[in-house]
């Protein structure tokens, strides 16, 4: 599961500073606009790899980072089944990071390089990972909308230009649609029952309505930048736009349990066909993404005590006559 | 007072521990080609690639990442540094004559010689 990719100010204004062989440029851009895609060897300019090596290497860390909160349930999990699909779900999300990790190699970055970026707070994660997991409802909700909205993202990456991306996200949302449907499962379960899970359950879509709305970023009307990355297909769709298919595909499925997320304005223009709802505070989202949520210090902690406990198996296991080259594909 | 987390297992683990101490990028593991087979007697197909030291290390990994859910008869692992491949750039080697139906089946037809044969010669049938 999945955030859409977060472009600081900053990153925005540094993109488009550096100088292509203009024919290479244009044999590059013909080639994308063709719908062929571009493999690890291909030439490509200096930015479409930094672009693209940043966003891949967000999404690997989301998915590592996403495992925490659904993990803290793991001990408590109301059934055996319940507990079978969590922990199932669980060890996708890893093997999806692990996946990620490969496809952003290819691009000249190795995993260690990310996990130590990760671990010192300079590379981002989804947002929505630094909420917390109250109760058994909320592992529902994430269960089901926020991997919802991930597939929605998902999806429309996996339409990209670069092909080991594509491949490893081709993988990866087969294996969500079981993630989603586990989800669901849970979240009409709880919503079928008695008073007191659908209070729970209200309470937890409370709690994540915002996550929810911040997930896919700043409305459009802020991010110019995104011209040359629709362009070079690393984002094939703005972000309003997958907020949008996300509302109309999964408010429905909340309403029709007789459940609702507490905004009032939330509705769909029938003429317009777009989604309204009220201001989900951009401030805040802006303070949890630079480190000021309430499990931001947690989840690195955490990721920060596993990579120091446990390093000196993989230092024991480290072979220095083994040679590493870059991953083929 | 140390601070609570919601998962029981977190509250178990000393986080202070190593407090402050930088964490370096280690040199990294070789990577792997993995081939999964479904069926026997089926072909392996590549699948895509784990990070291990050694040949069995890379077999236990790929079998949870490549073999979580359907079906597998077996895994191959192969170094990628062992892999040898063509330069991307000179792909043109694949490109001798432009056209190739003569190795095709479908270039050899028949049919049509032999019922304007027949039409000619129906004493010999």
């Amino acid at each position: 599961m999945y955030g859409n990719a977060y472009i600081s100010p900053e990153e925005a204004a540094r993109m488009g500073s550096v100088q292509e062989d203009p024919e290479k440029l244009s044999m590059f851009e013909e080639r994308i606009a063709r719908g062929e895609k571009i493999e690890p060897g291909d030439w490509m300019p200096a930015e479409y790899r930094r672009q693209l090596l940043r966003m891949i290497e967000q999404h690997a860390h989301s998915e590592i980072v996403g495992a925490l909160p659904e993990g803290t349930w793991i001990t408590r999990a109301p059934n055996f089944r319940r507990k079978l699909a969590l922990i199932a779900k669980v060890q996708d999300e890893i093997g999806h990071g692990q996946l990620l990790y490969s496809a952003a190699e290819t691009l000249g970055k190795t995993r260690e390089e990310m996990l130590q970026d990760l671990i010192s707070g300079k590379a981002k994660y989804s947002n929505v990972f630094n909420y917390p997991a109250y109760t058994w409802a909320d592992i529902a909700v994430i269960g089901f909308l926020v991997d919802g909205a991930a597939i929605v993202n998902q999806v429309i990456n996996s339409k990209g230009s670069y092909g080991p991306y594509c491949r490893a996200l081709e993988r990866i949302c087969y294996e969500e649609s079981f993630h989603l449907k586990q989800g669901h499962d849970n979240f009409v379960y709880l919503a079928t029952g008695t008073a007191k899970q659908r209070a729970m359950l209200q309470d937890a879509l409370n709690r994540w309505y915002k996550p929810l709305i911040h997930f896919f970023g700043p409305s459009d009307r802020e991010s110019q930048h995104s011209e040359k990355l629709m362009r070079w297909k690393i984002k094939l769709a703005s972000n309003d736009d997958m907020r949008n298919q996300f509302l109309d595909q999964y408010v429905p499925k909340v309403r029709e349990l007789g459940l609702n997320f507490p905004d009032p304005n939330l509705h769909k223009d029938p003429v317009s066909g777009k989604w309204h709802f009220s201001d989900p505070d951009w401030e805040e989202f802006k303070r949890v993404i630079n480190g000021d949520g309430p499990c931001n210090k947690e989840r690195l902690e955490v990721r920060r005590y596993a990579e120091l406990a446990n390093r000196w198996v993989r230092s024991a296991l480290m072979r220095p006559s083994e040679k590493y080259v870059t991953p083929l594909a | 007072m140390k601070e609570q987390s919601l998962d029981p297992r977190i509250n178990r683990l000393d986080l202070s521990r190593g407090e402050g101490e930088q964490v370096q990028a280690q040199s990294h593991l070789p990577t792997w080609e993995v081939f999964h087979q479904e069926k026997r007697g089926k072909q392996a197909v590549h699948a895509g690639i784990v990070h291990a030291s050694s040949p069995d290390m890379a077999l236990v990994l790929a079998k949870e990442q490549y073999a979580r859910r359907g079906k597998t008869a077996n895994l191959w692992v192969v170094r990628t540094s062992d892999v040898y491949t063509f330069k991307q750039e000179d792909d043109d080697v694949f490109e001798t004559v432009p056209e190739k139906t003569y190795r095709e089946p479908s270039a050899y037809k028949v049919r049509d010689r032999i019922e304007a044969w027949q039409k000619l010669h129906p004493e010999q049938l």
